[in-house]
This record gives structure tokens, C-alpha cells and sequence, in this order.
């Protein structure tokens, strides 16, 4: 297998999980997709280190699953705290910024 | 076609029609099984690459604690398909359509910058991803990112509690 199989997949995606992001208005499903997303860097990630022979990228994979891990953690209380306000998980009803 | 072929096209078919599947399915539920199949696929591309201890984290890790978690908090909040919300039809229109866009712009850009691809074939060879390489490169050269990721833990942890906690309680605290 050469690199750029493993290029066009993570590619696929990461553009199923900017789609994703686009299209749903359930803010779990989003964070969900942004998931999706770090997982296809990880995978492009180990294809490379493969590819060089350097360990160093696997490494970054590992540090960027404990980043997803914590990140996780807080944004699910985010999500928890804000249904327990507004009951409902609409990302629509959440623009008063906007205002 | 050799098995490793062959392994490599059912696996990416089956993490591409998995990550479709999150997307486009209306029960919530559902998604988040189908995110934990891409999970699975995702890990099984690290085995054929002999990652295999990152192919034990990530089902450990995203399969085992995260998506657990996703699920906990979507049955906590007894979400269900008919409580979707949906966007309208255009702006669905114009999602899939700026995503394959992105998808377009950046195959354009990686068919001129002619990747060189004299490095090592990737296969199932190679040591680098065994738990023993890892720990050393880990312990040796990163050793203070490691302990920052565990500081960096314990504020997420606190981090969770506080902002998870009732609302009354924090007023008098």
C-alpha cells in the first residue's frame, strides 16, 4: 500500500466529519463528528510514521488521544449543563452571541 | 490482490460507510454506534500498519471510555429520533456541498505537490509501533509532555466537576 490510499482516505474523512459539523443542529452529533475528525489526522498520522520509519508520530497520536479524552470530559458537562438550562440540545437556540 | 489488500479496502469501506452513517442516521443512538464501528475500522487499519499498541488505546480509549460516554449522556437526556432537530434542506445542500468542496480543493492541492514517496512500503514489517519502541521513544525523549498530560487530566477532572455541578450548590459556595 502506498501513502496516498492512506492520504485519500483520512481525507474522505475528515470531509464526512466538516459535513458533519455543517449539517447536523444536535450539538452531540457535532462533537461527535469533530471526533471523527481527530481519528482521520490519527490515522494519516500513523500512515506517515509507517512511511518514515519514526516513532515520534505515534507518540503524537497518543497525546492527542489523552487531548481528546479531557476535552471530551469537559465538553459533555458543557453539553449536560446547557440541556439542564434549556432543555434541548439545539445548537440554533444557542445564538445569543449573535445578538 | 494480496490479503493486506484486501484487508485495506473492506476496512476503509467499512470506516467510510460507518462515518456516513453518523451523519446521516436521525437516531442519536445510532450514531454513536456507528462512530464506535469507524472506531473499530480506524483500529484495525492500525494492526495492518503494526501500530499495535495504538490499536489497544484507541479501542480502549475512544471505543471503551469515550463513546461509553457519549452514550451515558444521550440516554441520560432520552434523546431519540423524533426529537431530532433537522436543518432545512439548503443549508443540508450547502454542507455536503462546501464539505466536498474541501474534499476537492485539497486532492487539487496533494496532485501538485507531488508527495515523494521513496520511504518504506507500508505493510504489516516493521517494529516501531510495538509497545516496547514505544515506551522508549515515550519515557525517554517525551517524558515531560507525559507528565504534563496528567496535570492536564486533573484540571479536565476538576475542570467536569465543577462546571457539571448543580446549579444551587454553586450559588452558595
Amino acid at each position: 500500500m502506498s501513502i496516498q490510499y492512506y492520504l485519500f482516505l483520512s481525507l474522505a474523512l475528515f470531509a464526512i466529519g466538516v459535513m458533519g459539523v455543517l449539517m447536523r443542529r444536535n450539538a452531540i452529533i457535532v462533537f461527535m463528528c469533530i471526533e471523527l475528525m481527530l481519528n482521520a489526522v490519527n490515522l494519516l498520522m500513523v500512515a506517515f510514521s509507517k512511511m518514515m520509519g519514526n516513532s515520534d508520530a505515534q507518540i503524537f497520536v497518543f497525546f492527542i488521544m489523552v487531548v481528546a479524552a479531557a476535552e471530551v470530559a469537559v465538553g459533555l458537562a458543557i453539553i449536560v449543563m446547557m440541556y439542564r438550562k434549556v432543555h434541548s440540545v439545539d445548537i440554533n437556540i444557542l445564538n445569543r452571541l449573535k445578538h | 490482490m494480496s490479503l493486506h489488500e484486501i484487508l485495506f479496502y473492506f476496512l476503509s469501506l467499512m470506516a467510510l460507510g460507518c462515518a456516513l452513517g453518523v451523519i446521516l442516521s436521525r437516531n442519536p443512538v445510532k450514531s454513536v454506534l456507528f462512530l464506535i464501528a469507524t472506531f473499530f475500522a480506524i483500529s484495525g487499519h492500525y494492526v495492518l500498519m503494526n501500530a499495535q499498541f495504538l490499536a489497544i488505546v484507541n479501542i480502549i480509549v475512544y471505543a471503551g471510555a469515550i463513546m461509553v460516554l457519549f452514550l451515558f449522556v444521550i440516554m441520560l437526556m432520552n434523546l431519540n429520533a423524533d426529537a431530532e432537530p433537522q436543518k432545512s434542506r439548503l443549508v443540508q445542500f450547502a454542507a455536503v456541498l462546501s464539505g466536498g468542496a474541501l474534499f476537492l480543493v485539497i486532492i487539487a492541492a496533494l496532485k501538485t505537490a507531488g508527495i515523494h514517496t521513496e520511504g518504506n512500503k507500508i505493510d504489516g514489517s516493521g517494529e516501531i509501533g510495538l509497545i516496547h519502541n514505544l515506551g522508549q521513544v515515550l519515557f525517554r525523549e517525551y517524558v515531560l509532555p507525559f507528565e504534563v498530560s496528567s496535570v492536564l487530566f486533573l484540571s479536565a477532572m476538576i475542570g467536569a466537576m465543577v462546571i457539571g455541578k448543580k446549579e444551587e450548590a454553586k450559588s452558595e459556595a
